[in-house]
């Protein structure tokens, strides 16, 4: 049975695959570092890297055909090559110990990595001095928030998440009394006033709101480090009991301010925003510092003094949060990112990783490995050394 | 009597590095300006000599620490150039400082067409709006797609706007008699204060212009100025240093002008006097009053001071390159004696560069790797210190000569790579941080050592595969034992190095592993470095696929360590350097070279 399953795993366990492996991983790290000056790191972090084959296409992007394997496949692949490893060379040696140990580190490394690639959340949260909030927002996700006007006391919101808008098709909801028919819908686009920026076309994007005074064209996906992605749809709404359409609305991530409109008496908004994850918590800005080193515009150090109000975990401190000093909380991290022009506010990363504890045990196990695994060798190196030296 | 030779060889190498120490005497006839050098004064941060911020100006502006006069007229010191600069304007508008190696930039300003000229402020001065102009269109072209021109033109414009603000330092360009100056400005002070006392006599209309006038050149002056010259009392901390303009605006009778500006003002006339004596009186006392005050700063700038003067980088360079010749030569004649000079040199050598990188960071409370040019030196010094031990074991000479080589052309590139001012620069917010500049970035340089070391230890593998008949296959086979040696100390020190990294990243960005282009580079050492590893386990390589891969990976750490850097995308896109990039490239041939050479035999030999 044994001797079976050895067989089985020799191929795979190989070391010519790890060489092969490596050499593949070499290769993909480098492309997909030059291709960064052209494509950006967002892009290509997409294509070559969280990507089972990296693809090419040509510049009319009709067709496509895979020319190399994309990052999780090589690292799938060295993953399984490197447990084959273990599973069939474990032996127990002071000899091996290091390398056992050091590719067991490694082994943890990358089921962590593939882990925080799967299941990692970024979001930001903005805060000004004196603003409390309990969610952080997506940058690179939207959600098309409909809210319901009827009691300004108590709005109720239903978010329509932007994968959903961006199906297209007729969207409908238990809560909403209409239902919302996506009719164009752009990743990436630019928005005009008619008539008074240059290039604008005259057909509005609308037929109501703001949609009727702007228009509205496709862009290229945004590339570089400081832009992003303006994500755009065009909305019709018609009553969900039947009857007459009550034209289209355009919603977009450019649009600051929400658009109203009226069903059955009942006041609603629309709003194309940044998805919000809400917290069972919230954060005051109590205070943003912003120093700089004497006599000069040099960065010293950035930090936001914040309230943490956990009323379900009792938990209400007061936290300084500050470069390389992160905040922790129930699996949320808070970072120092940014800050508003005027240093009148805060922008915090939020970071939800489960795997984030990886890299530090694998750290560890691989370092204790190595230096072992050197110094035994060392010892070794030295001594047979000895004989060569002549007096 | 031949074994004392190598001792002797030392010793010769001591006394001259030792005459670097000596203070050297002021030109007969000119000012004695030894105290005037150590003055510390706050710029970019940092509490520095005045010789340290000469020294740096005319590094950005002519690429010299040094000014060379035209017609014969000698050279002549930083310090000697402040000193005009701050106190006599005039004078310092006629010293050829502004190198411009751009022929159109050249023409622009009406002076002859020339590959490169230094040109004066008093030649530049017609152009000035021209140049401002070209500056603005220029400034709006991303750097990547400038023209020669656009970059001659900002380049200039940045030299001239530090110039300008060197200028303003101490006063306004065109003050006449400072010192009593700021008496008369002081005094009006007093006497308006006691004007605004119920009953007293109001300001007369004269003494009321005066301080209007002084009040709006301090404020200028402290606006134009990017140096802090007023030191606060004793306990006062650096975020208490002014500006003199500042200062004065703060002065409110004769008594309370601070003893900085009293004797700047001092230095300033007596300077412009032409009054020796005087000058090097005052100097001394302010220098005697600030070791009172703040003994710890003025201790710092005058180790600085003399640190600058001794020049220990470019002191062990020429020890290694001494190092590296006696060492290659001990495999043509005289194998011991020789090589055991050559020891000396280089365990000399890298006591001078010790000394210098640990001055460095004593200087700088830092860690030694802060930014490009410190890494050049830690780079170099790793390298150094692996090669004797290397040379201890095998005691054959190649772990000298590798390791000589290393750390000159490593000295070489940090010599390059100051020429941009000051070295000790602050460290910005997110770098703040001793514990992860002590681990992940000396660990990850220690790292590149390591690789540059393997490197040239294959390359001096080429060279004895050339001449077979100097060296038996003996050789290649220790040559072999030590590369792989080296390339395991690299696969501990680069993947310790990247993964300390990213837990930085952790701690700092959110994110564990972002593939941001210093990571990948570092990535891909790791990388190069398991493969060769596994190769040779595996047995896909030997002796000479070992040389090759080991030659390869100074191509990559190359990469790793600039041509990331040139890229200029990325978080850690620090200092983007464009000029670097045929030299880059050319290494990098130079290794592909090497690696062809090697291969063609490949079957035969192994």
């Amino acid at each position: 049975m044994m001797q079976t399953l050895k067989r089985l795993l020799g191929p795979i366990s190989s070391l010519r695959l790890t060489v092969i492996c490596l050499a593949a991983a070499l290769v993909l790290v480098f492309a997909g570092t030059i291709a960064q000056v052209r494509f950006g790191l967002f892009f290509v972090q997409e294509q070559y890297f969280q990507s089972w084959v990296v693809w090419w296409s040509p510049a009319s992007g009709a067709y496509k055909i895979p020319v190399f394997p994309g990052g999780h496949l090589v690292g799938a692949v060295l993953l399984i090559n490197l447990i084959a490893a273990h599973i069939q060379r474990f032996r127990w040696t002071w000899k091996k110990f290091g390398i056992q140990l050091t590719h067991l580190g490694l082994i943890i490394m990358l089921a962590g990595g593939l882990a925080t690639d799967l299941f990692s959340v970024s979001s930001f949260m903005r805060l000004k001095e004196g603003e409390t909030k309990n969610y952080s927002e997506d940058q690179a996700r939207v959600e098309l928030a409909v809210i319901d006007q009827t009691d300004p006391e108590n709005l109720k919101v239903t978010a329509i998440p932007g994968e959903v808008i961006s199906k297209g098709g007729t969207i409908t909801s238990g809560d909403l009394p209409f239902t919302l028919a996506v009719r164009s819908y752009f990743r990436n686009s630019k928005l005009k006033m008619i008539g008074q920026e240059t290039g604008a076309s005259s057909v509005p994007a609308a037929t109501n709101g703001t949609g009727q005074r702007v228009s509205l064209t496709s862009a290229p996906r945004a590339t570089k480090m400081d832009e992003r992605d303006i994500m755009s749809a065009v909305v019709e709404v018609t009553p969900a009991k039947g009857g007459k359409s009550l034209g289209t609305w355009l919603v977009s991530d450019a649009l600051a301010v929400s658009q109203d409109l009226e069903i059955d008496g009942r006041k609603w908004s629309l709003q194309l925003r940044p998805a919000r994850y809400y917290k069972p918590y919230s954060l005051t800005l109590k205070d943003f510092t912003h120093e700089t080193y004497p006599g000069t515009m040099i960065p010293k150090n950035f930090s936001s003094k914040v309230d943490l109000t956990d009323a379900a975990n009792k938990d209400t401190r007061q936290v300084l949060i500050y470069m390389n000093h992160p905040l922790r909380h129930m699996g949320d991290t808070y970072y120092q990112s940014g800050f508003e022009p005027d240093n009148s506010g805060t922008v915090l990363q939020v970071v939800r990783n489960p795997g984030y504890q990886a890299p530090y045990i694998a750290c560890i196990i691989v370092s204790i490995g190595l230096i072992f695994q050197f110094t035994y060798h060392l010892i070794g190196f030295a001594r047979r050394s000895k004989p060569t030296v002549k007096p | 009597m031949k074994r004392f030779v190598p001792y002797l060889v030392l010793l010769v190498a001591a006394l001259w590095l030792g005459s670097s120490w000596i203070t050297p005497k002021p030109k007969p006839g000119d000012f004695d300006l030894t105290s005037f050098g150590r003055i510390p004064v706050l710029v970019g941060g940092r509490i520095k000599p005045l010789d340290t911020v000469a020294r740096n100006s005319l590094l950005i502006m002519r690429g010299k620490q040094s000014l060379r006069l035209p017609n014969g007229g000698g050279t002549m010191t930083a310090t000697r150039w402040l000193a005009d600069v701050l106190f006599n304007p005039t004078v310092a508008d006629g010293y050829p400082v502004f190198a411009v190696a751009n022929q159109e930039v050249l023409g622009m300003c009406g002076m002859p067409q020339e590959d490169k000229r230094y040109c004066t402020f008093a030649e530049l001065k017609p152009s000035l709006e021209k140049i401002e102009q070209e500056r603005k269109l220029a400034d709006d072209v991303e750097a990547t797609e400038r023209t020669p021109f656009q970059t001659a033109i900002l380049n200039l414009h940045n030299a001239l706007i530090h110039y300008q603000q060197l200028k303003n330092s101490v006063h306004e360009e065109g003050t006449v008699d400072f010192g009593k100056e700021i008496e008369t400005y002081a005094a009006a002070v007093a006497s308006g204060a006691g004007s605004i006392q119920p009953g007293a006599t109001p300001l007369p209309q004269d003494q009321l212009n005066l301080l209007k006038a002084a009040v709006s050149r301090y404020e200028r002056q402290s606006r134009f100025s990017n140096m802090l010259a007023v030191a606060p009392k004793a306990g006062g901390s650096e975020g208490d240093w002014l500006s003199t303009g500042n200062a004065l605006i703060r002065v409110d009778s004769p008594q309370t002008i601070p003893a900085s500006v009293a004797a700047l003002a001092d230095m300033s006339d007596a300077f412009r006097a032409d009054d020796k004596a005087k000058f090097v009186k005052v100097t001394k006392e302010y220098a005697g009053w600030l070791a009172v005050e703040h003994p710890e700063w003025t201790t710092r700038t005058s180790y600085e001071m003399r640190f600058n003067r001794m020049e220990p980088f470019y002191q062990s360079m020429v020890l290694y390159v001494g190092a590296f010749l006696l060492a290659c030569g001990s495999w043509l004649v005289c194998p011991k004696g020789l090589r055991k000079t050559a020891f000396l040199l280089i365990l000399l050598a890298l006591l001078v560069h010790s000394f210098g990188m640990f001055s460095r960071m004593w200087l700088q409370g830092r860690p030694p790797v802060t930014n490009l040019y410190s890494s050049a030196i830690f780079v170099g010094w790793g390298a150094v210190v692996i090669g004797i031990v290397l040379e201890r074991l095998f005691r054959d000479g190649i772990g000298i000569a590798c390791s000589g080589l290393v750390g000159f052309i490593t000295l070489i590139i940090a010599h390059h790579l100051g020429s941009s001012g000051d070295t000790l620069e602050m460290m910005q917010a997110v770098l703040d941080s001793n514990i992860w500049l002590a681990t992940h970035v000396v660990v990850i340089t220690a790292g590149y050592s390591a690789m540059f070391l393997a490197g040239f230890l294959a390359i001096a593998y080429v060279i004895i595969d050339m001449m077979p008949k100097t060296f038996d296959k003996q050789a290649g086979k220790t040559l072999a034992r030590m590369v792989y040696g080296v390339v395991c100390f690299a696969t501990l020190f680069s993947f310790v190095g990247t993964v300390l990294g990213g837990i930085w990243a952790d701690q700092s960005w959110g994110r564990f592993w972002g593939w941001d282009p210093k990571e990948n580079g570092a990535l891909l050492i790791v990388l190069w470095c398991a493969l060769i590893l596994h190769a040779r386990w595996g047995g896909f390589i030997r002796e000479r696929g070992l040389m090759i891969m080991a030659i390869f990976g100074n191509a990559i750490t190359a990469f790793s360590w600039f041509g990331v850097n040139m890229l200029g995308v990325g978080l850690h896109s620090y200092g983007f350097m464009d000029k670097a990039f045929p030299w880059l490239l050319g290494f990098v041939i130079c290794q592909v070279l090497f690696m062809i050479k090697l291969s063609i035999r490949f079957p035969s030999k192994d």
